[in-house]
C-alpha cells in the first residue's frame, strides 16, 4: 500500500495498481497467486514450481551462507500481476485486431468482453473461485479517470458547448426519467406478482434503476468512434454519456442514503434535501473541475523551463480534480471533464508544442489501455457462479423497461428540444440516440458497491446489470453498425480542412451578429460574441501565456496548419519518389522561414518559433512547401537561387551534425530534444564540424561544383561585393536548370528588388564573414553575430532529421548520396517538374 | 403600418406560401410586428426608409468588423434608402430552413433562405464590385479586415492566395460564385446562416 501513496508515482500507479484490491483480497495469495499466474500466463507456469523458494521467503532471516540469487516473488507480488494483467488485456486486443473481418463486424468493446469471459473461464477453472475481479474502488480511482479526461481534453468545445442545452436536458432529465421509471415499473410489476418473493423495496427498486439509468462514455465511444456518425449526433450521445455519468453517480448516492434512512424516515424535507443535494453535487463538481482548470492554466503558463515534465502536470492536476471532487463528495466525473474540457485550449497553447503531443499521446494510451481492461474485466469478473442469481421476470423485465424507457425519453426529450432547436434532431438520428443507451463499467461498479446488508437481493441486481451490459455492449453494439447504414444516418463528411470554409465560417459568424444586431434581439450569436470578447479580454489575459495570446489568429492558425500538412505530403512524396531534392529546397525553405521568424517576428508569433526552433524535427520540415511557404516570405523566396550552392554544404553539416548530437543526448533524462542545448552543440559544431567538412569534400567530391561549395564562403562574398547583384545571377545559372526555374518562379512571386542582401543567405551558408552585414538593409535584430547564427543554423538544422532518417546514417553512404545529388539532375526531377512549368501548376504561380 | 407591412408578409412568406401556413401564421405575424417596430426604431428620420447613417447608429455594427459590409447588403445597389420591404427581403436569408421547404426541391420561385441565396449572401460580401467574381484584392480586404494586426501584409498576401487556390478550379485566380458554392457543399450553411427566432 505504501506504493499508493507516493505521489511521484501517481501515474503509474493510476495504471498499474488497479488489481492490487484482488491479489490482497486473496488471502490464500501462496496457493492461489501461483495458480493464478500459470493460468494467466502460461510462461510462468515455473513459479508454482518454486513455491517452496516463495515460502522460506517467510522464513526468519538466518543463513548459512550468501545467497547469490534469491527468490523474491513476495516482494513484487503485486506490483508483478498488475503488470501482468495489463500486459495480458492489452495482448487480447492485440490477437483480435489481427483480423480486422472480425472486428469490422463485431465492436471491439463486444470483443474484449467475450475474452474476457475466455479468461475467466480460464481463472476459475484453475482456482474454483473467482480470484480476479473488477473492484469498484480500482475501476472508480485507477481506471475510470483517465478516460473521462480524455473524452473532456478532447472534446470539441464549440460543438459540446453549443449543444450543451440539449445535452444538458438529456443528461440530467433524461437519467432521472430512466431511473424513475425503471426503478417505478420494476416495483409495480413486482407488486403484480411478475417475479415471485423477492426482498427488495420500493427504494430498494429505485437504487437499481439509478444505477442502470446512466450510459456509458465508455461503451459509447467505444462503439460509435467506429460507426462515425455525424457529429451533432455524436456530441449528443456523447456528451450526454458523459455528463449523466456524474448524474448517476448522484442519483445512485441520493437513493443510497434513503434506502439507509428506510422508508419511515423519508419525509418532505428529506426529498427536498436530496433535490439539493442532486445540484449541489454535480454542479459542484463541475466547479471543482473549473478551479482545477484556471489552476491547470495558470501553471502551464511558467513551465517554460521543465518543458520535460509540464505535460505530466496535466495528469496530475487533473487527477488531483477527479480525487478532490471525490474528497468533497462531489461529482468527480463532473470534475475532470470539465477540467478537461476548460482547460484544453489554454493549455495547448501554453505549452510547447511536443508536449502538447505528448499529452494528446499519452492521454490516448491511458485512455484506451484502460477502456481495454475495463471491458475484459467486465467479462472476467462474470464468471463467478455466486453472482448468478437467476429471476426470470426480473431480468427479462429490466432489460425490456431500460431498452423501452430509453426509447421513450429520448423521443420524448428530443420532440421538446426540437422546438427551439435550429436543426432538429431528426427521427432517424432519435433512433440511433436511444438504440446508443450502452450501459457499461459504471452500472457494474455501482452494482457491485451495493451494499448486501441493506439489499438482500444484491446478487439478482449484479447479475442483472451484467446481462444488461452485455446485451446493450454486445448485441447493441453488434447491430449498431448495420443499422446505421440502414437507416442512412448521415455520417460524418470527412471533410479536409479548407481556409477557405474557416474564412467562410467567421464571415457567418459575424453576419449572423449584424443581423441580430439590426434586428435588435438578443439571440445566440449575442451570446456567443459576449462569451468571446469576456475571453479574449480577461481568460486569455490571465491564463495564456503573454507569448501566446499575441499569436493567436484563428486564421492564420489555420493556414499554418494546412501548410504543415502540405508539407508534410511534399516531404512524403520526396521520398517516397526516392528523389532528395526536397531536401535541398526544404533545406533552404525551412532554414529561411525560421529565420524569418526567428528574427523579426519572434515576438508576434512564438509558437511557429517553438515549432522552428524546438520542434524543428518535424515542424520546419513541413513549413516548407516551396509553393506555400516559400511564398509567405517572399524576401527570402528570392534568396533561394542564392541558396542553392550553399545548401548541398549545409545539408551535408545537418547530418553530420545530427547524428553526432543524437548520440550525446540520448541517455539525458532532462534533455530530451537535441536543441535544447545549444552552446554545447556549437561548441561541438565550431570545433569539428567545419573541419571534417573541409577535409570530407575536397577527398570525395573533387568535382567542380564541390570546389566551389568548399569555397565559396569566402570567395563567393568577395566577388559578389565587387561586382553586386549580376554577377550573383549569372553564379547561380551555372548550377544547373532547378536553380534557374527556382529563380524564374519566385520572381514571379516579388520584384527583384536586391534580395541577396538579405543576411539569410550568409546564415544558412554559416558563414562567419562580417563584412558583408553592414550593407544589408535589415532591421538590427538580426545581425546577430555570426556563432549565434551558428546556432541558429543549428536550429534550424534539426527539422531534417526526419529527412535523415530516409537518409542512411554512415558517413559513407552521405558520401555516396551527395555528389549524387550535386551532379545528377535527373535524381530531382520531381521537384523540378513542380518548378519547371510554373504556369501549369497554380501552386506554384502562387509561389 | 398598413401597407408596408403586408407587403412584407407576403416576401417573407414567400417560401411557405404555398405550404399549408396555418400553424406558423400566427408565428410570422408575430415576427413581422416585432420587426417592424424596430424598424421603426432604427429610423430616425421618420420617413418610413433607413439610410445608411440608420445602421451606423448601432453600436455593436460599428465593432463588427464585417459591419460595414453587412449594412450595404441591405441596399440594392445605387441606392442609399431602404424600405421595409428592402429590409425584410434581406432579412429573410437568414430565416432557418424549414423542413418542408427543403423538400420541395427547386422550384421557379427559390426562396430567400434557399442554401443557394445564403451563399450568395455570403459571396456578396466579399464581391464588391459585383462582377461575380472575388478577386484577389477583394479577399484581401475581407482578410484584413477579419484578422487581427499581427499578421503581416505579406502573410496575409498568402493566406488570400491558398484561399483562392482552394476555391478556383478554371485557374483564373478568382472565385466566381459557382466555385464558391462547390467549395463550400460540405459546410452547413443552412445552419450557420440561419437565426433561429426568425422563424
Amino acid at each position: 500500500m505504501a506504493v499508493l501513496r507516493r505521489p511521484e508515482c501517481l501515474l503509474l500507479t493510476a495504471l498499474l495498481l488497479f488489481c492490487w484490491p484482488y491479489s490482497s483480497s486473496a488471502l490464500q495469495w501462496d496457493e492461489d497467486l501461483n495458480v493464478e499466474l500459470r493460468d494467466a500466463d502460461n510462461a510462468t507456469a515455473e513459479t508454482s514450481l518454486n513455491k517452496q523458494g516463495n515460502q522460506t521467503e517467510h522464513a526468519p532471516a538466518t543463513i548459512d551462507t550468501l545467497p547469490i540469487v534469491t527468490w523474491k516473488w513476495h516482494h513484487v507480488e503485486a506490483p508483478y500481476l498488475v503488470a501482468l494483467w495489463v500486459l495480458v488485456c492489452w495482448l487480447c486486443k492485440l490477437v483480435f485486431e489481427l483480423n480486422h473481418r472480425v472486428t469490422n463486424i463485431f465492436p471491439e468493446s463486444g470483443l474484449l468482453i467475450l475474452i474476457g469471459f475466455v479468461l475467466g473461464g480460464i481463472v476459475w477453472g484453475a482456482d474454483k473461485k473467482a480470484t480476479f475481479a473488477l473492484q469498484p474502488t480500482t475501476f472508480f480511482y485507477y481506471l475510470l479517470p483517465q478516460i473521462i479526461l480524455d473524452a473532456g481534453y478532447c472534446m470539441p468545445n464549440k460543438l459540446f458547448f453549443s449543444n450543451m442545452g440539449a445535452i444538458l436536458v438529456y443528461a440530467v432529465i433524461g437519467t432521472c426519467w430512466n431511473a424513475g421509471a425503471v426503478g417505478i415499473s420494476l416495483w409495480g410489476c413486482y407488486e403484480g406478482g411478475a417475479m415471485g418473493h423477492l426482498e427488495i423495496g420500493f427504494l430498494q427498486f429505485l437504487l437499481f434503476g439509478s444505477l442502470l439509468s446512466a450510459v456509458d462514455p465508455v461503451a459509447v465511444i467505444a462503439v460509435f468512434e467506429e460507426v462515425h456518425v455525424n457529429e451533432v449526433l455524436f456530441i449528443l450521445v456523447f456528451g450526454e454519456s458523459l455528463l449523466n455519468d456524474g448524474v448517476t453517480v448522484v442519483l445512485y448516492n441520493v437513493c443510497d442514503a434513503f434506502v439507509s434512512l428506510g422508508a419511515a424516515k423519508i419525509n418532505a424535507a428529506e426529498i427536498i434535501k436530496g433535490i439539493i443535494s442532486f445540484f449541489v453535487v454535480a454542479f459542484g463538481g463541475a466547479l471543482v473541475g473549473v478551479i482545477f482548470a484556471i489552476i491547470l492554466c495558470l501553471l502551464t503558463r511558467c513551465t517554460k523551463n521543465i518543458q520535460i515534465i509540464e505535460a505530466g502536470f496535466i495528469f496530475v492536476i487533473s487527477y488531483l480534480s477527479y480525487l478532490t471532487a471525490e474528497m468533497l463528495s462531489l461529482s468527480a466525473i463532473m470534475a475532470i471533464t470539465f477540467c478537461g474540457v476548460c482547460s484544453q485550449k489554454y493549455i495547448n497553447v501554453n505549452m510547447d508544442e511536443r508536449s502538447v503531443n505528448t499529452v494528446r499521446y499519452a492521454m490516448k494510451v491511458f485512455a484506451n489501455g484502460s477502456e481495454t481492461m475495463i471491458f475484459v474485466f467486465l467479462g472476467i469478473s462474470a464468471i463467478d457462479p455466486a453472482i448468478w442469481v437467476w429471476n426470470t421476470g426480473f431480468i427479462l423485465l429490466t432489460l425490456l423497461f431500460v431498452f423501452v424507457y430509453r426509447i421513450m425519453g429520448v423521443f420524448f426529450l428530443t420532440w421538446f428540444l426540437n422546438k427551439t432547436r435550429l436543426v432538429p434532431v431528426e427521427t432517424i438520428e432519435q433512433v440511433i440516440m436511444s438504440y446508443g443507451g450502452l450501459r457499461g463499467g459504471v452500472a457494474y461498479a455501482l452494482a457491485t458497491v451495493l451494499d448486501p446488508v441493506k439489499i438482500k437481493e444484491k446478487n439478482l441486481m449484479l447479475c442483472t446489470t451484467f446481462l444488461v451490459i452485455y446485451f446493450t455492449v454486445v448485441l447493441q453494439g453488434v447491430t449498431m453498425k448495420p443499422l446505421v447504414k440502414w437507416l442512412k444516418v448521415k455520417r460524418s463528411a470527412q471533410s479536409e480542412l479548407k481556409l477557405i470554409e474557416k474564412l467562410n465560417n467567421r464571415t457567418f459568424e459575424h453576419t449572423l451578429c449584424a443581423v441580430e444586431d439590426i434586428c435588435g434581439r438578443i439571440g445566440d450569436n449575442w451570446w456567443i460574441r459576449g462569451w468571446n470578447r469576456f475571453e479574449q479580454k480577461w481568460i486569455c489575459r490571465y491564463l495564456m501565456k503573454p507569448s501566446a495570446r499575441k499569436s493567436q489568429d484563428y486564421l492564420f492558425g489555420v493556414f499554418h496548419q494546412l501548410n504543415l500538412e502540405d508539407a508534410v505530403n511534399y516531404v512524403s512524396e520526396g521520398e517516397r519518389r526516392g528523389s532528395l531534392a526536397f531536401m535541398r529546397s526544404e533545406d533552404a525553405a525551412s532554414v529561411d522561414f525560421k529565420k524569418k521568424f526567428g528574427t523579426d517576428m519572434s515576438d508576434i508569433m512564438p509558437d511557429i518559433m517553438v515549432n522552428t526552433d524546438f520542434n524543428g524535427l518535424d515542424v520546419s520540415i513541413r513549413e516548407s512547401v516551396p509553393s506555400v511557404s516559400l511564398e509567405i516570405h517572399e524576401n527570402d523566396t528570392k534568396n533561394l537561387r542564392n541558396n542553392n550552392d550553399v545548401n548541398v554544404h549545409h545539408l551535408l553539416q545537418q547530418h553530420l551534425y545530427k547524428s553526432r548530437k543524437h548520440h550525446r543526448h540520448k541517455y539525458s533524462r532532462s534533455h530530451f530534444s537535441i536543441n535544447q542545448s545549444e552552446d554545447e552543440v556549437q561548441e561541438i559544431f565550431q570545433r569539428t564540424m567545419r573541419s571534417r567538412l573541409e577535409s570530407f569534400k575536397s577527398a570525395k567530391m573533387g568535382v567542380a561544383p564541390a570546389k566551389k561549395i568548399s569555397k565559396h564562403p569566402q570567395k563567393d562574398r568577395q566577388q559578389k561585393m565587387s561586382n553586386g547583384k549580376s554577377l550573383d545571377k549569372s553564379k547561380a545559372h551555372p548550377y544547373g536548370d532547378e536553380d534557374f526555374e527556382f529563380s524564374d518562379g519566385n520572381s514571379a512571386s516579388g520584384g527583384e528588388a536586391a534580395t541577396y542582401q538579405t543576411p539569410y543567405y550568409y546564415r544558412v551558408a554559416g558563414i562567419v564573414n562580417r563584412a558583408f552585414m553592414p550593407e544589408m538593409d535589415t532591421p538590427p535584430t538580426m545581425r546577430t553575430p555570426p556563432w549565434l547564427s551558428q546556432a541558429e543554423t543549428d536550429g534550424s538544422v534539426a527539422p531534417s532529421q526526419r529527412a535523415q532518417r530516409s537518409l542512411p546514417w554512415s558517413p559513407s553512404n552521405i558520401r555516396r548520396l551527395a555528389p549524387l545529388r550535386i551532379s545528377n539532375r535527373s535524381t530531382d526531377s520531381f521537384i523540378m517538374a513542380d518548378v519547371v512549368k510554373p504556369p501549369e501548376n497554380p501552386e506554384d504561380r502562387v509561389a | 403600418m398598413g401597407l408596408p407591412l403586408v407587403e412584407s408578409a407576403l416576401q417573407w412568406n414567400s417560401g411557405i406560401l404555398n405550404a399549408n401556413r396555418d400553424p406558423k401564421n400566427d408565428d410570422v405575424e408575430f415576427q413581422i410586428t416585432r420587426l417592424y417596430s424596430r424598424f421603426h426604431s432604427l429610423d430616425k428620420g421618420e420617413n418610413g426608409a433607413l439610410s445608411r447613417e440608420d445602421f451606423q447608429r448601432i453600436p455593436e455594427l460599428a465593432i463588427n468588423p464585417l459591419g460595414d459590409r453587412i449594412i450595404n447588403a441591405f441596399f440594392p445597389e445605387g441606392e442609399d434608402q431602404v424600405n421595409f420591404r428592402g429590409f425584410m427581403r434581406t432579412l429573410a436569408h437568414f430565416r432557418p430552413v424549414e423542413d418542408n421547404e427543403k423538400s420541395k426541391g427547386h422550384d421557379a420561385s427559390e426562396p430567400l433562405n434557399s442554401r443557394n441565396n445564403k451563399l450568395l449572401f455570403a459571396f456578396r460580401l466579399y464581391d464588391l464590385d459585383r462582377d461575380d467574381k472575388i478577386s484577389r484584392d477583394e479577399l484581401l480586404q475581407v482578410l484584413r479586415m477579419m484578422v487581427g494586426v499581427n499578421i503581416s501584409d505579406e502573410q496575409l498576401g498568402s493566406i488570400a492566395d491558398r484561399t483562392i487556390q482552394e476555391a478556383d478550379t478554371n485557374g483564373d485566380m478568382s472565385i466566381s460564385f459557382s466555385e464558391f458554392i462547390k467549395v463550400l457543399e460540405k459546410v452547413d450553411v443552412e445552419q450557420k446562416m440561419s437565426i433561429r427566432f426568425l422563424h
